[in-house]
């Protein structure tokens, strides 16, 4: 099944923003030429890159790149202006091709952690058992089965998180879609959550493409990580993370590979960052002036 | 893992005294305010020819119960103002909800309730004996207009404040219009909905007195405007104090189906 945007153009091979080396794989989500603007805003310019089977992608960038908005293009939520989305999924698949964990507080406050967990499965009239057996499972693994019956203002934010995580992989889709899930959180729950994340995803290593503005998050749970650059958001570069799972988050920090890692995205995404705050300053200047007599 | 703490459920400690010690003073603060009318009629501080005591209306009150005049009039009263919240609740929910969720819908009808929204009800009064006659449909269609507006406001409002993210979730995980009506668009609307459904029902418990002192045979308005014909002043007041224990009764009952209703929430 693939996801046309509209005014579909040709999926073009651009030489200098793919890697250079062969594909041996099938892409789970090959994103070609793809285009986003508003009005008269470019927010994502011609963005292409295939996304391997079972990988663990991450997207970093500064503020405004557009990279919320290319998840939600993924997701189905957001038509892209030009480009293709392709997502590969199985002949005879019965799953749904994306589950998305939004960023902030999208659990439902009327429903309860379980009937929020089973959301997606219940939406496509997933008979009870299988209901069951995986919301139960899900729950499990994201220790919420004690809090079942409790309604979200019963809990903190880092559980209502979880019941968003939970919700998603119940959902058992090809692809998950993750739009700063953790940016809300105290460091402490962050940490817990990314190592709870990793080994839920250790099960069944879904592909997961995940946005953050954290390089160190995007090192810690990566295979690959997709630097954009400031508006409008391009490709900047391609990083592949090379560290070893079953990943543990703490000792990660003491290897030296890790460091060179941030370090070396870092410096890209500074010139990014600054980029994106000068356009924020110009944008502020020209506004104030506007307002003048 | 759950190395967080969980926040107490509500039904727990502090706040479940609070809320006690908040019902019996809702309870308690008519009883005192019966207490010192009774005790000013008794030292003839208040004129008794306008505000009888309290226990001389108790008695006219048992009187009325006993001949039966005042449960038969109090039903009626009370199986207007439910047909009429029937009638007039439904169509306003449902219209309220399509106007939150759609904007066709609201820009059709958005124009019609706002140019009829400011008629005083009671001004519909004589239009509504014209149309519906003397018989129960006028006063079942006064206080279904009285409770329509409210509720279609309130639903309207509910439904557009829901958060856009529960409505991207309802897109993201392929809920369909029907489950989007009845996962989303309304449990999310409903708090508001609520407080609508009580305004509406004040309203209603108005235009049912007043429907009922025109052109009525029978309800707790109908009495009252005999009383005031008849001078019997005690009458008037049990027809007053009928309305007012209708009035805090549903209050109750009303705020009570809200906890039922809406148990997320945060108390």
């Amino acid at each position: 099944m693939s996801v046309s945007a509209s005014n579909l153009r040709a999926v073009g091979e651009i030489a200098d923003e793919k890697e250079s080396h062969p594909q041996p794989w099938r892409p789970a989500i090959r994103i070609g030429n793809l285009q986003k603007i508003f009005g008269k805003l470019l927010a994502i310019d011609r963005v292409s890159v295939d996304i391997e089977p079972g990988e663990f992608f991450m997207i970093v960038g500064p503020s405004g790149c557009g990279k919320t908005t290319l998840l939600r293009i993924l997701a189905g939520l957001e038509t892209a202006t030009a480009g293709t989305i392709e997502i590969d999924t199985p002949p005879g698949s019965q799953r749904p091709e994306n589950s998305m964990v939004f960023q902030g507080e999208s659990i439902f406050p009327w429903m309860t952690v379980w009937n929020n967990a089973a959301y997606g499965l219940r939406m496509r009239n997933a008979p009870a058992n299988v209901i069951k057996d995986r919301v139960g499972h899900y729950l499990d693994a994201t220790g919420l089965t004690r809090f079942a019956d409790y309604y979200p203002h019963q809990l903190s934010g880092g559980m209502k998180q979880r019941v968003s995580i939970a919700r998603a992989f119940a959902n058992d889709p090809e692809i998950l879609l993750m739009d700063e899930p953790f940016s809300a959180l105290d460091a402490q729950n962050k940490l817990l959550l990314q190592e709870e994340l990793l080994r839920i995803w250790d099960e069944q290593k879904k592909t997961v493409v995940f946005i953050t503005h954290s390089v160190d998050e995007a090192v810690f749970l990566g295979d690959r990580i997709m630097v954009m650059t400031a508006q409008p958001g391009r490709v900047k570069s391609l990083v592949r993370v090379p560290l070893p799972r079953p990943r543990n988050i703490i000792e990660m920090q003491k290897a030296p590979e890790f460091g060179e890692l941030v370090h070396r995205i870092w410096s890209g995404l500074r010139d990014e960052v600054q980029r994106a705050r000068e356009q924020e300053n110009m944008e502020a200047e020209t506004d104030s002036k506007e307002q003048l007599p | 893992m759950t190395t967080e703490t969980v926040a107490s459920s509500p039904e727990q400690g502090f706040s479940m005294s609070m809320r006690t010690r908040e019902r019996i003073l809702g309870i308690a603060s008519p009883i005192v305010l019966l207490v010192v009318w009774e005790v000013a009629a008794r030292l003839q501080i208040i004129d008794t020819r306008f505000f009888p005591a309290p226990s001389s209306v108790l008695t006219v009150l048992i009187e009325m119960l006993r001949s039966g005049e005042l449960v038969t009039n109090t039903l009626v009263s009370l199986r207007r103002l439910a047909l009429g919240a029937v009638i007039g609740g439904v169509p306003a929910l449902i219209l309220g909800i399509a106007m939150g969720l759609n904007r066709w819908v609201r820009a059709i009808f958005d124009p019609l309730v706002a140019a009829t929204y400011p008629i005083p009800k009671s001004a519909i009064l004589p239009l509504a004996l014209l149309i519906f006659g003397l018989g129960e449909g006028s006063k079942i269609f006064m206080v279904a207009i009285g409770v329509f507006f409210p509720v279609v406001i309130n639903s309207t409002t509910g439904v557009l404040e829901i958060n856009r993210i529960y409505l991207d979730v309802g897109r993201n995980y392929k809920a369909n219009r029907w489950n989007t009506f009845w996962t989303i668009a309304l449990p999310g609307a409903l708090p508001v909905i609520m407080t609508g459904f009580k305004l509406g029902i004040g309203i209603g418990l108005i235009l049912i007195a007043i429907a009922e002192m025109i052109g009525a045979k029978s309800g707790l308005g109908y009495m009252i405007w005999t009383a005031w014909e008849t001078f019997s002043v005690e009458q008037m007041y049990v027809g007053l104090f009928m309305i007012a224990i209708i009035g805090f009764v549903l209050t109750v009952l009303l705020n009570e189906l809200e906890r039922v209703i809406i148990p997320w929430k945060s108390a």
